[in-house]
């Protein structure tokens, strides 16, 4: 899963602060450097503000989104289909646990702790992906997060394995590696439906790429005129692919395995274009997007709302354990 | 808001496969070492990526100063004489 958070920021108050001393600018100098030559930055190197927190927003939001997304696929656990579907689908939700494990813990080496992060998600002001707002109305939801959302997902995650924030690229490393498998059985889901499945089946496979495909193509953010903190993440090596050159990857690499599945994709504008080697396909709705960003989606509240409430049905058994290990101490010491 | 009530971190270093060394992949919040290992396992060996763990308080690491770091090292630079490639032998005898 991912995050498009990074682009969704409005600007921040504006750029960076005025340098406040000649050590300073030698370190800053140092560290663009070493950003030009390709190296790693480890937690513990000099680095600008601006650099630490616009890292710890995208880190801490694509945390979030992976942990957020554990709920529109566990809402369908103990319905899958066959015990199969289900031990499948309980080794991927639980991946997308690990997955924002490996991610605030990335975080974390940026100096802020895993309690704030998510006291940022619980009061509203970090985000999550906007993909996760929309509901899975039925199973066939299940294989299409898997095909295009995580499909979408590891189109924008491979670039960040090659961040300049190294704790980042090799929680990327780690979490792309498990990713195929997201997608795979994703996509296996579907194929099974579409080539043994009812005629009602097939049509609830169709229903739910109609429902996803606009949503995975808002996943890679806004335009590039329209991303005002791109230019900044390129040239720090946060950010590595344009969110149109991924876009129109993601769109390529689609549009033939939906052949191969048996779907059309809900865009009448949708055709190979010679000149450009690529398919070209229809505008966006942004309004609607921006709409679920700020708030207004079909499940931003409920989604939230089960994030707290885990959290907060939680907290007798974080502080049960914490005590039960203070006092283990305390009887080893004495 | 306060962190003393949350969970220490620790640090996570996985054997791949017998015969290997234990290397760092990651860290997690636990109550207890025990736990620790526990969710080691959960987190980092889902795919029989490892065949033991260790885990330890990330507070009770001590590590170099990475502002040192060019003072630290770099006095192995020219230590040419320390690899074998240096000491050019026969031809005959160069498998040595």
């Amino acid at each position: 899963m991912y995050t498009q958070a990074m682009d969704t920021q409005r600007e921040e108050g504006g750029t960076a602060p005025a340098l406040r001393s000649a050590e300073e600018a030698a370190l800053q100098q140092r560290f663009d450097q070493r950003i030009d030559a390709g190296e790693f930055i480890e937690a513990k190197d000099w680095m600008p503000d601006n650099y630490r927190k616009t890292l710890l927003r995208q880190i801490s939001q694509h945390a979030h989104s992976e942990i957020v997304g554990m709920l529109p696929e566990g809402n369908w656990i103990t319905r899958a289909p066959t015990l199969k579907r289900k031990a499948i689908l309980l080794a991927k939700v639980q991946d997308e646990g690990g997955h924002g494990l490996y991610l605030y813990a990335a975080a974390e080496t940026l100096g802020t702790s895993r309690d704030q992060m998510l006291d940022a998600l619980h009061s509203g002001k970090a985000k999550y992906s906007s993909i996760f707002n929309y509901p899975t109305l039925s199973w066939a939801d299940v294989g299409t997060i898997g095909w295009l959302v995580d499909g979408a997902a590891i189109m924008n995650q491979v670039p960040i394995c090659r961040c300049s924030y190294a704790p980042y690229a090799r929680a990327m490393v780690r979490i792309c590696r498990e990713e195929s498998f997201h997608q795979r059985q994703g996509y296996d889901s579907l194929l099974a439906m579409m080539r043994d499945g009812t005629e009602a089946q097939k049509a609830m496979v169709q229903d739910a790429v109609n429902r996803w495909w606009w949503p995975c193509l808002m996943m890679f953010g806004p335009p590039d005129d329209q991303s005002p903190n791109s230019a900044q993440g390129m040239r720090w090596g946060i950010k590595r692919v344009s969110n149109d050159t991924l876009r129109q990857k993601f769109v390529d690499a689609t549009v033939q395995q939906a052949q191969v599945l048996g779907v059309t994709l809900p865009d009448p504008d949708l055709r190979w274009n010679e000149a450009t080697q690529h398919w070209d396909y229809g505008s966006i709705d942004w309004a609607e997007f921006w709409r679920v960003v700020g708030g207004e989606g079909p499940c931003n509240h409920e989604r939230l709302a089960m994030r707290v409430a885990a959290w907060e049905e939680g907290a007798w058994v974080r502080e049960a354990a914490l005590a039960h290990a203070r006092k283990s101490e305390l009887k080893e010491a004495a | 808001m306060s962190t003393e009530n949350e969970w220490p971190l620790w640090e996570v270093f996985v054997r791949t496969k017998a015969g290997l060394d234990h290397k760092h992949c990651g860290s997690l919040h636990a109550a207890d070492a025990k736990m620790a290992v526990q969710m080691a396992r959960d987190v980092y060996t889902r795919r029989q990526e490892g065949c033991s763990v260790w885990v330890v308080r990330s507070d009770q690491i001590v590590a170099s100063d990475p502002s040192d770091k060019d003072m630290y090292f770099d006095p192995a630079e020219d230590k040419v004489y320390r690899h074998p490639t240096f000491y050019k032998l026969p031809d005959s005898v160069d498998q040595m």
